[in-house]
């Protein structure tokens, strides 16, 4: 066979390769959105779960996802701030600091079920947090420093250092400079970082089946006071989130219409992430804009 | 006399900030580190009891395929073996890696080679955008596609390695794809020019030439896939079955070390050897996760090596 | 040629001032400076005058930002410095120095223009609030004053609070310079602060140098001769890691007394 024969018959077959896996990755998507959207309403988003019965929401459950994720981000984004900024700019090019990066690498590629197995022993039962949003979040935290501080400490690297001489050449000291002049014009990454990062907590469901746990008992939404354990805002109250409902739905199999509720609930939590991407995206932008002219 | 002069001889604002600032951050990394420590003391902790605590045989623990903690086995130990779910594990890890690695390479080359344009306005977008799908909705369609179409076409019940390894094929397929394409751009140009120039074809060029510079990456696109796979535990365990026995072939009930934990842990009472010989498989869990870690900084030190030759 | 350079590449003709006839701002004595093992500057002891404008010349790779940028430890994580800085009969590479205190005192321009991502205004106020000065009335003034001193503040005036990365190179540049002396340096370090420019915002930077003169010690590096004797008072020609002349500017450019000067100065090298 010649040369030309084999470049076309090779060319076909990458076609096709590239063609199917559109097709399947397409067919994902469609099959999730067509199988959930009709399912989507104003009752499904805001009313309860039910058990035994047909008709329930996931109300309690979009909420606890949302609960969490701030928490966790907000737990997460001080820590991750810090240990990228010492990564980028104090920590020296040494053997100490190559261990430092890779013991981060190995937290980030633990699997996510094993983080939530350590948050069980130690959030819950250590420190008998017991299944609540407390656990969850700190469960997420784990999950997310690794990530989110590799994605802070990228975004500071990508800072010209001129813009730090800058800053010392006017006698400002170091932290300085890095707080108020190259973690502002990093800005735009930063946010585009933690923004992805919203959009795996959000889906994670591994690391807080045992650490949020996975019952959503009744919220009093007329009660916003933290101490009240029926207030949305309690932190020691169990928390199922959208994408842990889910999977219990699915794997105990007493919810009649398991089937819908759980396309619903995939539609809600891919679009949730879609738009999570979306917003990266536009933020980032927007903001790098903002900040080169006005 | 000269105020400067006694302004540079004190301890400056910005000195007594950058003091404070330096301790803060260097504070919040270390309080990682603390993490990554506590995670391996405590499953490790709990792990370990299994072998020091009820004498559990590691070899035995290995090698047994009788999973009942707390039961004397058939072979008059106890039924602590843990084999089935290590094969379950290796199976749909090695399985859906070989499934998915050509189909990631080949769409990787399409995207790169073939035609950037379409790469870069519908094949990566798409593949990014997977990449943050949620595993449970993965898990969620294997259950509802998946599961029905191996039962219908292969017969038993659908659930099994077969199934899971379906699921992780193309849980890991967006990953493995947009790492490969990553490596395929790190190609330099001139790489493509020279080969062109001395009149190979484009596919002689692409597998000569390209393909080949690009091995590390695509050798650590696929590793990380597989890591992915093995330590994926939603997803699969809601289509392998989670039968503790040996699978016989690729439709029957299987288990996974994922699946049996996250269906255990709950299930057992802390300090039981029921649930320490659980926290031996995350201990297994995490041995794997350290193994895949060290792979990829391997492949990742030879390529630099290959490149600076 | 090439035979008779090697002859005369130990000549050297450093002038010193009388401490009597001329106040020294700034000097270095026995200044060694390393990138790893590699010497960048090997002899280069100088004394710059005050309220003079100094200015280092020499061929790409001389040493000239190298020893610049030791005057104020811009280096400090960057080279080894050994030898003395004296400044204010205090060494300022000891450890008893106050560094971010000295740079307040010996500021640096460089040669990219590197404004802040912030409007006009913060570029210039930012440093000044972050040592406490919070006071509009006060930030305004400096910000008015140091605008006027990089000839500036009629044509930036109304729109301070535009982002400083919308400005040309030219202004951008001014702009640093502004920011540099709001906080009112004492000697200002000038690292080839016009090569980036057009000859138009070079002139309009030249010509805020002097008129910075009369306030400021301005040590400026320039890789363009007619830069130099247009501005300065004092040259020093610098090649290899070592300074090899140091004269006042006329003598230097009329008649230099080292023949590697002389062959830099004619365009023979560099
Ligand atoms: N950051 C650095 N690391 C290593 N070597 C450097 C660095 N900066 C400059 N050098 C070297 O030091 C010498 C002097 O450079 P420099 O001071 O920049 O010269 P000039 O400003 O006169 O062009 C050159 O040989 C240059 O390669
Ligand atoms: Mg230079």
């Amino acid at each position: 066979m010649n040369a030309k024969r084999v470049d076309k018959i090779a060319t076909g077959v990458l076609y096709a390769i590239a063609a199917l896996v559109v097709i399947i990755l397409v067919a994902l998507l469609g099959y999730i959105l067509v199988q959930g959207v009709p399912e989507i309403s104003w009752h499904f988003l805001t009313s309860p779960a039910l058990s035994f019965e047909a008709g329930g929401g996931i109300g309690i459950q979009l909420f606890n996802s949302f609960y969490l994720l701030f928490l966790a981000l907000l737990i997460s984004l001080p820590i991750s701030l810090g240990a990228g900024i010492y990564l980028n700019e104090y920590a020296g090019q040494n053997t100490i600091t190559g261990l430092i990066r890779t013991t981060i690498e190995i937290l980030s590629s633990l699997p996510s079920v094993v983080v939530g197995l350590f948050g069980y022993l130690f959030f819950v039962v250590q420190f008998k947090l017991g299944f609540s949003i407390l656990s969850g979040a700190f469960a997420l935290t784990v999950f997310n420093l690794p990530i989110l501080t590799r994605s802070i400490e990228e975004a500071l690297a990508n800072i010209s250092d001129n813009q730090r001489e800058a800053g010392y050449a006017l006698g400002l000291s170091r932290w300085e400079t890095v707080t108020k002049i190259v973690v502002p014009a990093a800005l735009p990454s930063i946010i585009t970082g933690v923004v992805l990062s919203a959009g795996r907590i959000f889906g994670e469901a591994a690391a807080l089946i045992y650490t949020a746990g996975q019952s959503a008992p009744a919220l009093n939404f007329s009660d916003w006071n933290p101490f009240n354990i029926s207030s949305p805002l309690s932190p020691l109250r169990p928390a199922e989130t959208l994408a842990v409902h889910i999977w219990k739905i699915n794997s105990e199999g007493i919810m009649p219409d398991a089937k819908a509720v759980s396309a619903g609930a995939s539609a809600v939590l891919i679009i949730a992430v879609l738009l999570f991407n979306f917003l990266a995206r536009w933020l980032g932008k927007r903001l790098y804009k903002h900040l080169t002219a006005e | 006399m000269d105020k400067i002069r006694a302004s540079l001889l004190k301890k400056s604002i910005a000195t007594k900030i950058e003091r404070r600032g330096k301790i803060l951050s260097l504070s919040c990394l270390a309080l990682i580190i603390l993490v990554v420590f506590l995670i391996f003391y405590f499953v490790a902790s709990r792990g370990l009891a299994t072998f020091f605590q009820n004498h559990i045989n590691l070899w035995h623990f290995l090698s047994g395929i009788q999973w009942n903690p707390g039961t004397i086995g058939t072979n008059g130990q106890p039924a602590v073996g843990a084999l089935p779910m290590i094969v379950g594990s290796f199976l749909i890890t090695i399985f859906s890696a070989i499934v998915a690695t050509p189909f990631a390479i080949g769409t990787a080359v399409f995207m790169t080679e073939i035609s950037p344009r379409r790469g870069a306005q519908i094949l990566r977008p798409v593949t990014e955008l997977l990449v943050g799908i949620p595993s449970v909705v993965y898990g969620f369609i294997g259950l509802q596609v998946v599961v029905p179409f191996v039962r219908n076409t292969f017969g038993g019940s659908g659930y099994g390695i077969l199934s899971g390894t379906f699921v992780l094929f193309v849980m890991i397929l967006p990953t493995v794809t947009s790492m490969s394409a990553d490596a395929l751009n790190a190609v330099p140009r001139y790489y493509r020019e020279a080969s062109l120039a001395l009149g190979a074809t484009r596919w002689q060029t692409i597998y000569k030439v390209v393909l080949r510079a690009a091995i590390p990456g695509m050798l650590t696109a696929i590793v990380f896939g597989m890591a992915r796979a093995f330590g994926e535990a939603l997803a699969v365990q809601m289509v392998i079955g989670n039968a503790t026995l040996l699978p016989h072939n690729l439709v029957s009930p299987a288990s996974t070390l994922t699946s049996i934990l996250t269906m255990g842990i709950g299930n057992t009472v802390m300090g039981s050897l029921q649930n320490n010989a659980l926290w031996s498989l995350a201990m297994i869990l995490l041995l794997m996760s350290l193994l895949f870690n060290l792979i990829i900084r391997y492949i990742g030190r030879k390529g630099k090596l290959n490149h600076e030759r | 040629m090439a035979d008779n350079k090697t002859m005369t590449t130990d000549q050297r003709n450093i002038m010193t001032f009388d401490p009597q006839a001329h106040e020294i701002a700034l000097s270095t004595e026995d200044l060694h400076v390393f990138y790893g093992n590699s010497e960048a500057i090997s002899e280069g002891d100088l004394q710059f005058e005050r309220y003079k404008i100094t200015a280092l010349i020499g061929p790409s790779g001389s040493g000239k930002s190298t020893y610049l940028r030791s005057l104020n430890r811009m280096n400090d994580r960057i080279a080894t410095v050994k030898g003395k800085i004296m400044y204010r009969g205090l060494d300022i590479n000891s450890n008893d120095i106050d560094v971010y205190e000295m740079r307040r005192h010996i500021g640096m321009v460089f040669q990219r223009p590197n404004p802040f991502a912030k409007s006009i205004y913060e570029n210039i106020a930012f440093a000044l609030r972050q040592r406490g000065m919070n006071k509009k009335a006060d930030l305004d003034e400096i910000v008015e004053r140091s605008l006027r001193q990089a000839a500036m503040w009629d044509q930036v005036k109304d729109d301070l609070n535009k982002s400083a990365l919308a400005l040309s190179g030219g202004q951008q540049q001014r702009l640093c310079i502004a920011r540099a002396i709001a906080i009112k340096p004492d000697i200002l370090l000038l690292d080839e602060p016009a090569s980036a420019l057009d000859p138009v915002s070079t002139s309009q930077i030249e010509d805020t140098l002097l008129e910075l003169k009369q306030n400021y010690t301005i040590i400026i590096v320039t890789h363009n001769m007619q830069q130099a004797s247009r501005i300065s008072d004092y040259t020093a020609f610098f090649n290899l890691g070592k300074a090899l002349e140091y004269a006042e500017t006329g003598d230097i450019f009329t008649n230099p007394k080292v023949d590697l000067t002389n062959d830099y100065i004619s365009g023979n090298f560099g």
